[in-house]
């Protein structure tokens, strides 16, 4: 190649890039209607938690029908975690963690139950479903009372027992 | 020879003694299968050297005879819960992990993805939410790095009160090093656009629990990387195929496999495992929160349980150490329990977060014996002794079984004894 079309090539080469921002732009823009179905994960505060309502008793039927062969009867535990009680975490430090014992914030037993459970039909339990597990599982651990509907408004003012129980490892890394 | 003179207790040599004594002296050494003397029968052709071999394969495997060199499986019929596959320390030599002994946790086995299916996302708190295919991806420019990939449960058995006795795969076999090559975060980030308010990142996976961790937003623009590859192939299945997240010297979990989905938002998710898995109970009843760092570690992988000293003489010590702050500066071993160290010889190049093989000649003289390495880091983090680490974080209350996890982040000494038979042993000291 001549230095004259070199020079021709790389000015269009220069051209092209100027046209763009600094990286490649591969990437396709998407829109929150599109990620959704995606969008699921929950904070203390209880943004993005969905419509919907569930009770106690409502839990405890949906509990015995997809939980229990896991989970025990009446939440006891069985082959994976029982999910009531615990015990002192001054126990020692392999205390069994718990949600009663250890959780900080109710939040993520709604984030986790409608992640990632049941552990073989993983996200397909409805709203409602998983609200009342997890009042189910709260009421269990008499965290709320008997009756109390858990949903967007209520769910995130639970104020679970361990809440105070954490010291950031390193805080200058947060 | 002046070379072999002992620069610690028991029989530790200096590190340069086999570089400035040349061959004769590493031909003296026996490595640790040798059996006997050589037996004196005349050489002679042995069959494969009297006929063509098997055909080439299309993709490699290791020879028949190395059939023992493979993980350990925590659940190999994958019953409904986590499977852990641990990394065969004491089989293996310098810093690479190949990638199928690659230590694996998954939390529901190992996701099976289509990589022309496969999207990342990045959204919320960002000017301009974008999607990502693999095929886009692989047009970024690329980077690559050695560095190691801990679980925060590496090492637990030695919080028991008791020596749990198992090999160094099964004590510290939840860590490995590969070369990941990928794109920087930073440079997604940047197209992207990163709203002042984030200050963490929620990443996700596409597993079927959607496994998700919090990370600062500090850490995925200084070297977070979405690798692709790892010692030069695709990631393994059980590494995360197509994409996982790299969060190079941080916590495994956090290292999010078969990722989807990148949030950007103020304050960190709480997930299942920052919340409540990785967050270590204290001998106060309190719990660390947000460990993330893989602190300064190193253990001695050979010899170790398993390996026989089959007599006395030379042997080579060696070992890997790490850091999540940095370069290793320095290693020390012991032969004597710690009552005297020597200085091990660093193999080159020393990177950062990655492992780092260490190596110390030892005359061993046929007497009992207690092996300790310790590491320094170059941030100046000294690896604590076991008694140390335990004044701070206790210890188990009942001797757990050695795949259990009674706590979390051990990252002190770990002593081998041995015995006048040249059997090694766990023990505390
Ligand atoms: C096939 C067995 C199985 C079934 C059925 C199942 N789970 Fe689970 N569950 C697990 C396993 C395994 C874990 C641990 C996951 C991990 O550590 O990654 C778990 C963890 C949990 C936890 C966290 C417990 C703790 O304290 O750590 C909760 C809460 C839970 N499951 C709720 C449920 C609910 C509600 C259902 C029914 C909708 C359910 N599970 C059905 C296997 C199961």
């Amino acid at each position: 190649m001549s230095t004259h079309k070199l020079t021709a090539a790389l000015s269009i080469f220069a051209v092209n890039f100027g046209c763009l921002a600094a990286g490649p732009n591969l990437g396709k823009p998407i829109d929150a209607a599109e990620i959704a179905a995606w969008d699921i994960s929950i904070p203390p505060d209880g943004t993005g938690l969905p419509p919907g309502s569930g009770t106690p008793a409502q839990g405890a039927s949906i509990y015995a029908q997809k939980c229990a062969a896991c989970h025990g009867e009446n939440g006891k535990g069985a082959a994976n975690a029982a999910v009531v009680g615990g015990a002192a975490l001054t126990n020692g430090i392999d205390t069994v963690k718990t949600i009663a014992n250890f959780w900080p914030y109710s939040t993520t037993l709604f984030d986790f139950i409608r992640r990632a459970m049941p552990y073989q039909q993983p996200r397909t339990l409805t709203n409602d479903e998983v609200y009342a597990l997890t009042a189910y599982i709260l009421a269990l651990n008499k965290l709320i009372g008997e009756n109390e509907a858990m949903n967007a408004q209520t769910l995130p003012k639970v104020k679970m027992p361990n809440r105070d129980g954490f010291i950031p490892r390193f805080p200058d890394k947060l | 020879m002046k070379n072999l003179e002992a620069v610690a207790g028991n029989g530790l040599l200096d590190r340069r003694a086999f570089l400035r004594g040349g061959a004769a002296l590493a031909a003296a050494m026996t490595g640790y299968t040798l059996a006997g003397p050589a037996s004196a029968e005349p050489l002679a052709d042995d069959p494969w050297s009297r006929a063509p071999g098997t055909n080439v394969p299309a993709y490699g495997v290791p020879s028949r005879f190395e059939k023992s060199v493979v993980r350990t499986l925590s659940n190999p019929n994958g019953e409904p819960r986590t499977q852990h596959g641990r990394t065969p320390h004491h089989l293996l030599q310098g810093t690479y992990t190949p990638n199928g002994l690659h230590f694996v946790i998954s939390h529901a086995g190992d996701a099976d993805i289509d990589p022309e299916k496969h999207r990342l996302v990045i959204h919320g708190l960002v000017k301009r939410p974008l999607l990502f295919t693999l095929d886009a991806l692989a047009r970024y420019p690329m980077v690559s790095r050695m560095t190691f990939v801990e679980c925060g449960g590496n090492s637990a058995p030695l919080f028991s009160r008791e020596p749990i006795q198992a090999s160094v795969q099964a004590l510290h076999g939840l860590a490995s090093c590969a070369e990941w090559t990928g794109v920087a975060l930073s440079a997604l980030l940047e197209e992207t656009g990163v709203d002042p308010k984030a200050k963490w990142l929620v990443a996700e996976g596409a597993d079927a629990p959607a496994l998700s961790r919090s990370v600062p937003l500090a850490k995925a623009l200084d070297d977070a990387m979405i690798a692709l590859y790892q010692n030069g192939e695709r990631l393994m299945p059980g590494n995360g195929y197509p994409m996982r997240l790299l969060l190079p010297g941080w916590e495994g979990n956090m290292n999010v496999k078969w990722l989807r989905r990148l949030k950007l938002v103020e304050a960190p998710a709480m997930s299942y495992y920052e919340s409540r898995t990785y967050a270590p109970i204290l001998p106060n009843g309190k719990a660390y929160q947000f460990y993330f760092l893989q602190e300064v570690k190193s253990f001695i992988t050979h010899p170790s349980p398993g390996l026989m000293l089959k007599a006395p003489g030379f042997y080579e010590i060696s070992g890997i150490a790490y850091s999540g702050n940095g370069r290793i500066s320095k290693v020390m071993v012991s032969a004597d329990g710690g009552q005297s160290w020597a200085q091990a010889a660093l193999h080159e190049p020393v990177l950062s977060k990655a492992f780092t093989r260490f190596r110390v000649p030892w005359n061993w003289n046929g007497g009992p014996a207690v092996l300790q390495s310790r590491a320094w880091d170059e941030a100046g983090n000294v690896q604590p002794t076991r008694a140390q680490i335990i004044a701070v974080r206790g210890q188990a209350a009942k001797v757990p079984r050695v795949t259990a996890f009674p706590s979390q982040h051990y990252n002190g000494v770990t002593s081998w004894a041995i015995s006048s038979a040249g059997a090694v042993s766990h023990v505390y000291a």
